[in-house]
């Protein structure tokens, strides 16, 4: 018998060609690598080799011929001491390519099955309790973060620093201060101004098993190394079939600071979340930034953790635990109350509890709710808080544009609509790039009246 | 070849603080004389039996997998490394597998088969089914093996080369003893982070070797069109990394090279940048027309520069007979059937596979 050749798929996308000419004719003795045929796709014209040596048999289908469907036989080869006068030719039947598999349709399982590993909204851990008489202290910001990180270095030989000027520099802005002390120069490391190369290299010793902290200066800067992030961080465990981990930490701040203008000053928090592979978190205060950077590195997934500049000096009260960690995914009701919802994150819940305060004073009764980490996104928290409320406001320092706010919007539409009776309103940044200009700067930018505002609109005493 | 290595300077490169001319001890042509002086590897007959068998494995496979793709049973992106075997198969033989990391690009199905991972998984990860090495979730560009310290199969030009040196790093951090071989193509060789990859790799040490698969070809854009310094083993220059030229087409002379340059790194003297001079017969991805290039370029590599083909010959100069050349084509030619077997009749991913392996933890 012979070797049947059939009309070739020569694209991703191609069904049918035209058979545009044939260089061979039956009798001519091939090899491997001789050009057959020339095959016209939508694309291109194809070049269509031999992978066989033999002879030509029969030609089915002569040149010229159009909408010639993809796997339709075309011809047939005689292999090595075969006569090729002899072979039979198959009736030159149309081929059946809706038979292949691989198209999802023949093999495998009803498509709801899918939804056995859907991640399912079940309740999640709440924080854990601090043990009454427990010391409480006042730190900032910046040495909750630093402390976090020295206590997990202590505590795991694999977790490193690197990042730009975190060592000798005690840090851009000395978040990494003491650890090269601490640690010496094997696992506080200076890097050269590269984020792209930096961030593909603490993504491949987080493959290679180890557990870095890679420090961007601001996240501003990492936009350059967004694809190591994404396409090399976040996608391989998937792409590899659960094989592969990347445990990495990206951390820094985001967000506007101060005077800094457009290309310093951007919240990248809707950016992150979008990317399924990632964990985000974006903490307001010391307590969370510690116990939630502590559970990031220890966390087995990539990590994008957003800090904020505005922040770091700020002092908060932390309570003196042995190991302070709080559990990723978990939203924080960071102030009670009962009349309408304010959510927020990272220095957007700051403004929030102002607005809450000068509200109280109203008699409107405000719920605050930091969502601490984005992605994924608390929804439980956000819609039992609805349920009770019935309306609600979202307070991000951002754009509006699919920021965090749309996707809490869109939440409270799909799961939330019979509880609301209000539309949902968002307070964000204004959608220009940041301006420098002191009073430009103060109008673009989100702050606790505007929030105020909007929560006297959704309780209609605007 | 350790010897050669060591008569190296033995001042590490990357310690010397003067500029390149001016320092007498920084060479950065020691180890493309030393490989010079003994271009080959003396393999045995065994020795050489097993690298052709490798070799033909992949052209094989690859060779099975253009059909499959032909037939629909494949698809997306497919890139074949039909003409390249010399280069995977003469590297990795060299390496300690197990011990050392792997990393490419999206051209990754003859680095795997050099591992000697089972060709049915990879041909069915081709073919998307739940077998796959991937679980059929990856695809051809996007396949990883962590029993043989095979990191990917990454699809975006350049990625592999920081996360290489990110895996070096690993090894210098845990003081392993293992070693890091990145390949990249020429194409690749143009992406700024690979100068920065390099920047770091040298300033710190990093026990990795940069594998340049030069085909001649980025996509369509030939060398010549795309690069300034078209002599990629020169491009370390700048990072005082030591830069070798190897003929790609002959297994035995990029076995001795990647021995040269594995000693090299493994004595702790920071990274080596290999430049492979090779061919790939067919077109960048299965939907390539080829256009740029003439098809007597092709049948001419094919016909006097094939890495099969040489290896043959010298098999032949062993005394190998004509039959038990036939005997090991015949046994890989089923191998390759069985494989493309395995991955049409293989199962697809259960629907429940959609959201598995998205993460890690449970949050």
């Amino acid at each position: 018998m012979g070797i049947e050749l059939k009309m070739p798929a020569l694209s991703p996308t191609m069904e049918e060609g035209t058979l545009a000419k044939w260089l061979v004719k039956e009798g001519d003795k091939i090899s491997a690598g001789d050009v057959l045929a020339e095959i016209e796709t939508d694309k291109a014209t194809m070049e269509f080799e031999s992978i066989d040596e033999g002879t030509v048999g029969k030609i089915l289908v002569p040149e010229g011929t159009e909408g010639v469907k993809v796997g339709t036989v075309i011809a047939v080869i005689a292999g090595e001491g075969e006569d090729a006068s002899a072979i039979s030719a198959p009736t030159p039947a149309p081929a059946t390519p809706a038979e292949a598999p691989g198209e999802g349709e023949k093999i495998g399982q009803a498509p709801d099955e899918a939804e056995i590993t859907r991640p399912q909204s079940s309740p999640r851990p709440a924080d854990p309790d601090i043990p009454a008489g427990t010391n409480m202290v006042t730190v900032t910001l910046r040495e909750a973060l630093r402390d976090a990180m020295a206590e997990e270095m202590r505590r795991d030989d694999r977790v490193f620093v690197m990042g730009e000027e975190v060592a000798e520099y005690q840090g851009a802005y000395k978040v990494t201060q003491g650890l090269l002390e601490e640690f010496g120069p094997r696992r506080v490391i200076d890097t050269p101004i590269t984020e792209y190369g930096f961030a593909g290299i603490g993504t491949g010793a987080a493959m290679g098993g180890l557990r870095p902290v890679v420090e961007f200066m601001t996240f501003n800067f990492a936009m350059q190394a967004i694809d190591h992030i994404v396409n090399s961080a976040a996608k391989t465990n998937y792409m590899s079939g659960g094989q592969m981990r990347c445990p990495v930490v990206f951390r820094g701040p985001n967000g506007a600071a101060s005077r800094v203008a457009a290309q310093h000053s951007q919240n990248y928090a809707p950016w992150y979340a979008a990317v399924p592979g990632l964990i985000v978190i974006a903490p307001y205060d010391a307590s969370d930034a510690k116990g939630l950077l502590k559970a990031a590195i220890r966390c087995d997934d990539p990590v994008v953790f957003l800090e904020n500049e505005l922040l770091y000096g700020r002092n908060f009260e932390l309570a003196q635990l042995d190991d302070h960690v709080l559990p990723i995914g978990k939203a924080r009701i960071i102030r009670e109350g009962a009349d309408v919802t304010i959510v927020s994150y990272s220095i957007g819940v700051g403004l929030a509890l102002e607005a809450a305060e000068t509200l109280a004073g109203e008699g409107i009764d405000a719920e605050v709710i930091d969502l601490r980490t984005l992605r994924p996104l608390d929804t439980e928290t956000i819609l039992a808080s609805l349920r009770k409320t019935n309306r609600l406001v979202v307070a991000e320092e951002g754009w509006p544009t699919c920021s965090i706010a749309s996707e809490v919007i869109a939440l409270c539409m799909e799961q939330g609509f019979d509880d609301l009776d209000a539309p949902v309103l968002r307070v964000c940044n204004e959608d220009v790039p940041l301006p420098y200009a002191a009073n430009l700067e103060k109008l673009a930018l989100i702050d606790s009246a505007r929030i105020a505002e909007a929560v006297r609109k959704v309780s209609y005493k605007a | 070849m350790a010897k050669a290595a060591s008569s190296a300077p033995k001042k590490p490169a990357k310690a010397a603080a003067k500029p390149a001319a001016e320092d007498a001890a920084f060479a950065l042509h020691s180890l493309q004389e030393a490989f010079e002086k003994d271009r080959r590897f003396k393999a045995s007959k065994e020795q050489l039996l097993h690298l052709y068998e490798q070799m033909l494995l992949i052209r094989r496979f690859e060779e099975r997998a253009g059909q499959l793709y032909g037939l629909g049973l494949i698809g997306g992106f497919c890139h074949l490394y039909i003409g390249q075997e010399a280069v995977a198969v003469g590297l990795q033989s060299a390496l300690e597998e197990g011990k050392d990391s792997v990393i490419t690009g999206y051209r990754d199905h003859g680095h795997m088969l050099a591992y000697g991972i089972d060709p049915k998984l990879i041909m069915a990860e081709l073919t998307g089914r739940e077998a796959g090495i991937s679980k059929g979730k990856g695809g051809s560009m996007h396949m990883f093996s962590t029993d043989h310290a095979f990191y990917g199969g990454h699809g975006i030009v350049g990625a592999q080369v920081p996360l290489g040196a990110g895996l070096a790093f690993a090894h210098k951090y845990r003081d392993d003893g293992g070693l890091c071989l990145a390949y990249f193509g020429d194409g690749a060789a143009n992406q700024g982070q690979v100068y920065e990859t390099f920047n770091m790799a040298s300033l710190w040490g990093l026990p990795i070797v940069f594998a340049v698969e030069n085909n001649q070809y980025a996509m369509g854009t030939s060398v010549k069109r795309s690069s300034a310094e078209t002599h990629f083993y020169r491009r370390g220059t700048a990072f005082r990394i030591p830069g070798m030229k190897v003929n790609g087409m002959d297994v035995l002379e990029v076995h001795q090279a990647g021995k040269v340059a594995f000693d090299h790194v493994r004595a702790g003297k920071g990274p080596v940048l290999l430049e492979l001079e090779t061919y790939r017969y067919r077109g960048h991805s299965m939907s390539d027309p080829a256009k740029y290039r003439t098809r007597e370029e092709v049948q001419d590599v094919r016909e006097h520069n094939d890495p099969i083909e040489r290896a043959k010959h010298d098999l032949d100069g062993m005394g190998v007979s004509e039959d038990q050349l036939k005997d090991i084509e015949k046994a890989i030619r089923a191998k390759v059937a069985e494989a493309a077997d395995f991955a049409e009749n293989s199962p697809e991913p259960p629907p429940a596979e959609l959201y598995t392996d998205v993460l890690v933890g449970a949050y």
